[in-house]
């Protein structure tokens, strides 16, 4: 009982191997090494591990606890604003500034935030700072809102989810409802988030002007790796040792863990939150790599798409839905960035830039039927063919 | 001139014997005005013209305000068409056409004023012409563009008014002008009072017309005018919007704001300070006002205005607004009336918001009604019952392509749609969710599948853009109540279409065969099989019906809305909203969730007209929120039923 739980897991330690030796290729391949690998690949490949980390997530919240939630996309994209508001902020007062610089009199604060607030919110008619930016020329306490606007929110929502006994598929439609109504808020022009255009220049690092982005992404990829790191090691515990035995239990049979005296709320509340702000993270750096963030980021579909990885990959193993993740979002920006090849039919060329979705669509549904445990599955006949 | 249209309205009622020649003489004796005519001495001509009852007149002055009169060397007149060198001549009294070289002739050209006065005078005889269509023309023109002149002839014209509809809205018009223009004071008020029940936007414009205002200030508030009401600056109206109006009459010096204090400094630095003030210490107001200060003194620019100065100079003035209308007795009259009309506009308004808030549920019920039943009543999540409402749409779409005229295509369509669906439905029950039923979550996610794929199967198809669905032309238009209460046709066909479902459904699931033996195997498959039952069969038809009926649903919001390969997955959020809302498992609770969601959404638009993405956000937020409280919705199942 007392071995440590990596020691209990040892596809813990084979994943973070793994992950090194993946991140050492990268590295080697990169500008800072033979420079054989684009920028913009490293970028992708960064994206793609932020998008692991939150597969993870919805693994243990789904795979794990069993609370199909249609809305952890929700959460990664509020950690991306939160971000995102710092970002642009610390950029346009850095143009402003340089701007007001030429002028006879210095300007005074009020000029400042006047003029960043019309930079940033012209697009949307407006200028005025909503009260939601009261923050946004702090990058700690930015940070910190990436944490804690997606863990109170989930607090709150799981709080009054699970406290009624939401459960099974009408929690799912309530998160997809949640998902659903912020979207819906972010589209606005006045909801203080520039409506539909987003946040964008979120590529261009404040303070690190002059640095190639072939760092800033290289720099980028390393933190998207260690968050990774760090979430699967954390999620490999809180699966692990007794309240890992809990959470399972409560998946597969709610009842009997409430008859048998556990606060089975508490439990799901736990982990939805801490899933929640971890989403929330993996947001806050997938989207400085990616440079702009909408409104259309957050909505339902890919919040689906989370669990079609992860039920690809394979639920209820955690390095299952790192696979998927990565599998599923890569294969799809080759098959959409018109990778693959075209297959002529004679009467009619197959693109796959029309038909990846059709593919995709079957497949996932081929997976739910006939391959239950998705790709991680495979690793089981590996595992257990030489025992 | 008006007693005399009067009476020409009179004579015009019978047909004199005209006699060849009487316009030609009648304008010989007023040659000369009429050849050169001017704004004032125009009147005398025309009232001659019009009393004299010769039905060419009105041809005339049509003409002569569209300067194709013209004027032979011998002074005669003519109705003339310029064809290269030659006039097609036309006789103003029989009408013969002759053709004649053009040289001599003068153009007749009736300045801009003169032209208006006889497109007045033209207004009488367009009143009573016999051509319906001239008459109604005429009385349009005068709705359009209202003037005092027009209220005795159009007051002439409604004895003699045979069609009905005109002669109703002749003397409705007749009412408005009465209200602006008439010359007794109680005849405007009676026309204003007479007003106060009508709710058309025509009379609140005239109302609204009689009460406008126009701001104003004095030392001391003047009796002698009719105050429409105090203004207290600070809180009727800003401050800086009263100091705008002193500014504006010259009373006070404009303010200086920021942007003036700045050019001003920029202007004034003498080496590298404004006043005793380094620049580089002017980034703070404080520093600047001082620095301005320093320059004012020296008298280099003006006097800086601060807001003490502002408000002691508006302490001095009162403000107010007066009405354009002097007398108060037609003022309180017409805003006495305006209120009453009001009352009903809002009453109106409340009406016509339940009728969109109706339309809106049938549509939430015609889109969720299937999924009731796959969802309510399977218990399977189908993600792909929004594509089920897209292909019946895409159906309606392919079948107008064959059959161009839109009624039998829309009767074709329906059944066609149905059975499309039915079809897809049953294909996808027996090949992916038949074994999915113990795995709930895993049905939502094969369907997903399922969806995205025949979402994008239809964008290859039929690609990106939107493809129309023609209503037939019975249905183009709307069911006009009042200005206020209208509702398209469209919609009350989706509405009665609604109904039709709710009836069928019920009938289906509770008098027929295959209703009793869906519920026996909804309640409990294993009993219901020993039975004799089929559940797979049964199963599989309920589910094909749900999808059939989706895509009836399709082609009905196809008709109002565009068909896209993404407008099922506009309603699929919704549609489940709906049945978890309404409760599930019960017909009777969809329609009283898609009631809630369809007056909730109308509701909260109401309160914020402009964002109707505000208002679904919110809603859906009421929706979270409800859940929590009843978990099992407004029509939740009791007893063994209720159990899952």
């Amino acid at each position: 009982m007392n071995k440590s739980f990596l020691i209990r897991n040892p596809s813990t330690l084979w994943f973070l191997l793994g992950l090194s030796i993946f991140t050492i290729v990268v590295t080697i391949l990169s500008d800072a090494g033979l420079g054989i690998m684009s920028t913009s690949f490293v970028k992708t490949l960064g994206k793609t591990l932020c998008l692991c980390l939150i597969a993870v997530a919805m693994d243990v919240v789904w795979g794990y606890c069993g609370i199909l939630s249609l809305g952890h996309f929700a959460f990664f994209g509020i950690g991306g604003y939160a971000v995102g508001m710092w970002l642009m902020y610390a950029r346009t007062e850095g143009i402003v500034l340089d701007s007001l610089a030429t002028q006879t009199i210095p300007p005074t604060a009020q000029e400042i935030t006047d003029a960043i607030g019309n930079q940033i919110f012209g697009v949307v008619g407006s200028s005025e700072f909503p009260v939601i930016w009261a923050f946004s020329d702090s990058l700690f306490l930015q940070l910190l809102m990436v944490v804690l606007v997606p863990g109170l929110l989930a607090l709150v929502f799981g709080w009054l989810a699970f406290r009624s006994r939401v459960t099974g598929v009408y929690l799912s439609i309530l998160t997809q409802a949640m998902t659903l109504a912020l979207a819906l808020y972010l589209f606005q022009n006045d909801s203080g988030l520039r409506g539909n255009n987003g946040l964008s220049g979120l590529q261009n690092i404040p303070g690190f002007e002059d640095t190639p982005q072939s760092t800033i992404s290289l720099a980028f990829f390393y933190a998207s790796a260690l968050a990774v790191a760090l979430g699967y090691v954390l999620f490999a515990w809180v699966t692990s040792g007794k309240m890992g035995s809990v959470i399972k239990a409560i998946r597969d049979n709610e009842s009997r863990v409430r008859f048998l005296g556990y606060h089975v709320e508490s439990y799901k509340l736990f982990v939805f939150t801490i899933t929640a702000v971890v989403a929330a993270i993996a947001g806050a750096l997938y989207y400085p790599q990616a440079g702009i963030i909408n409104p259309a980021e957050i909505a339902p579909i890919a919040s689906i798409y989370l669990a079609v990885w992860v039920a690809i990959g394979g639920r209820g193993r955690l390095y299952g839905a790192v696979i998927g993740a990565a599998f599923v979002s890569l294969l799809s920006s080759w098959f959409t960035g018109g990778g693959a090849p075209a297959i002529p039919l004679g009467f009619y060329t197959i693109q796959w830039t029309d038909w990846w979705l059709v593919l995709l669509g079957v497949s996932f549904v081929a997976v739910t039927l006939y391959a239950p445990k998705g790709i991680g599955g495979l690793f089981d006949y590996l595992v257990r063919k030489p025992s | 001139m008006p007693r005399v249209l009067i009476l020409l309205a009179l004579l015009l009622g019978f047909s004199p014997a005209v006699q060849a020649q009487e316009l030609q003489n009648l304008l010989q004796t007023h040659a000369e005005e009429v050849a050169k005519p001017g704004r004032r001495t125009v009147g005398t001509v025309l009232d001659d013209l019009a009393s004299s009852g010769i039905p060419q007149v009105a041809t005339f002055l049509e003409e002569w305000q569209d300067k194709s009169v013209w004027q032979s060397p011998e002074g005669l007149f003519f109705i003339a068409d310029e064809d290269g060198d030659s006039l097609i001549l036309t006789d103003i009294d029989s009408g013969v056409e002759t053709t004649a070289p053009s040289d001599g002739f003068t153009q007749l050209k009736p300045n801009g004023g003169v032209r208006r006065v006889i497109g007045t005078a033209l207004v009488q005889f367009q009143l009573m012409d016999p051509d319906l269509n001239r008459r109604t023309t005429a009385v349009a023109s005068i709705a359009r563009r209202p003037e005092a002149s027009q209220l005795s002839p159009l007051l002439g014209s409604i004895d003699g008014e045979e069609d009905s509809t005109l002669k109703a809205r002749k003397i409705q018009l007749a009412n408005f002008l009465s209200a602006s223009f008439a010359e007794d004071t109680a005849d405007r008020i009676a026309a204003i009072n007479s007003l106060s029940t009508d709710v058309s936007v025509e009379a609140r414009a005239v109302l609204n017309q009689i009460l406008t205002t126009s701001p104003a200030l004095a030392e001391e508030l003047p009796t002698d005018v009719n105050i429409a009401r105090v203004l207290n600056p600070g809180a009727d109206m800003s401050l800086d919007a009263a100091y705008e109006l002193l500014v504006a009459d010259d009373l006070a010096a404009p303010r200086t704001d920021a942007d003036t204090i700045k050019a001003a400094l920029a202007s004034n630095i003498i080496n590298g300070r404004v006043g005793d003030v380094p620049v580089a210490q002017l980034g703070t107001t404080a520093n600047r006002n001082r620095a301005y200060a320093q320059l004012a003194h020296s008298g280099t620019v003006p006097p800086m205005v601060t807001e003490t100065d502002r408000d002691a100079a508006l302490a001095k003035y009162t403000f107010f607004e007066i009405y354009n209308e002097a007398d108060p007795a037609i003022t309180d009259a017409a805003k006495a009336a305006l209120a009453s009309v009001e009352t009903r506009v809002a009453v109106g308004q409340s009406a016509d918001l339940a009728l969109d808030a109706l339309s809106l549920a049938s549509i939430y019920f015609l889109a969720a009604i299937g999924l009731a039943i796959t969802f309510g009543v399977m218990g399977v999540i189908n993600m792909a019952h929004g594509e089920f409402i897209m292909m019946g749409a895409y159906t309606g779409y392919v079948v107008q392509l064959f059959i161009p005229s839109y009624t039998l295509s829309i009767i074709i369509a329906l059944p066609l749609a149905f059975a499309v669906t039915f079809a897809a439905g049953v294909a996808m029950e027996r090949l992916v969710i038949r074994h999915l039923y113990h795995r709930p979550l895993e049905t939502l996610l094969a369907t997903f599948g399922i969806s995205i794929a025949l979402q994008q199967l239809a964008k290859n198809i039929f690609g990106t853009q939107a493809r129309p669905l023609t209503s037939p032309a019975w249905l183009d238009g709307a069911w006009v109540f009042n200005d206020v209460v209208q509702i398209s046709y469209i919609r009350i066909a989706i509405f009665v279409l609604a109904v039709i479902f709710l009836f069928l459904i019920l009938f289906v699931l509770k008098r027929t065969r295959l209703g009793l033996e869906v519920r026996a195997v909804t309640q409990n498959p294993g009993m219901a099989a020993s039975m004799g039952i089929n559940p797979d069969r049964i199963n599989m038809l309920t589910f094909g019906l749900g999808s059939g009926i989706a895509g009836i649903a399709g082609v009905a919001i196809g008709l109002y809305a565009k068909v896209t390969s993404e407008m099922g997955a506009d309603y699929i959020v919704q549609s489940f909203m709906t049945v978890v809302v309404g409760g599930v498992g019960n017909v009777w609770g969809t329609l009283a969730g898609a009631s809630l969601i369809g007056f909730l959404q109308k509701g909260i638009e109401w309160l914020n007209p402009s964002n109707t993405l505000a208002a679904q956000t919110y809603m859906i937020l009421f929706i979270i929120l409800f859940i929590q409280f009843r978990p099992k919705g407004i029509v939740a199942l009791k007893g063994r039923a209720a159990a899952d």
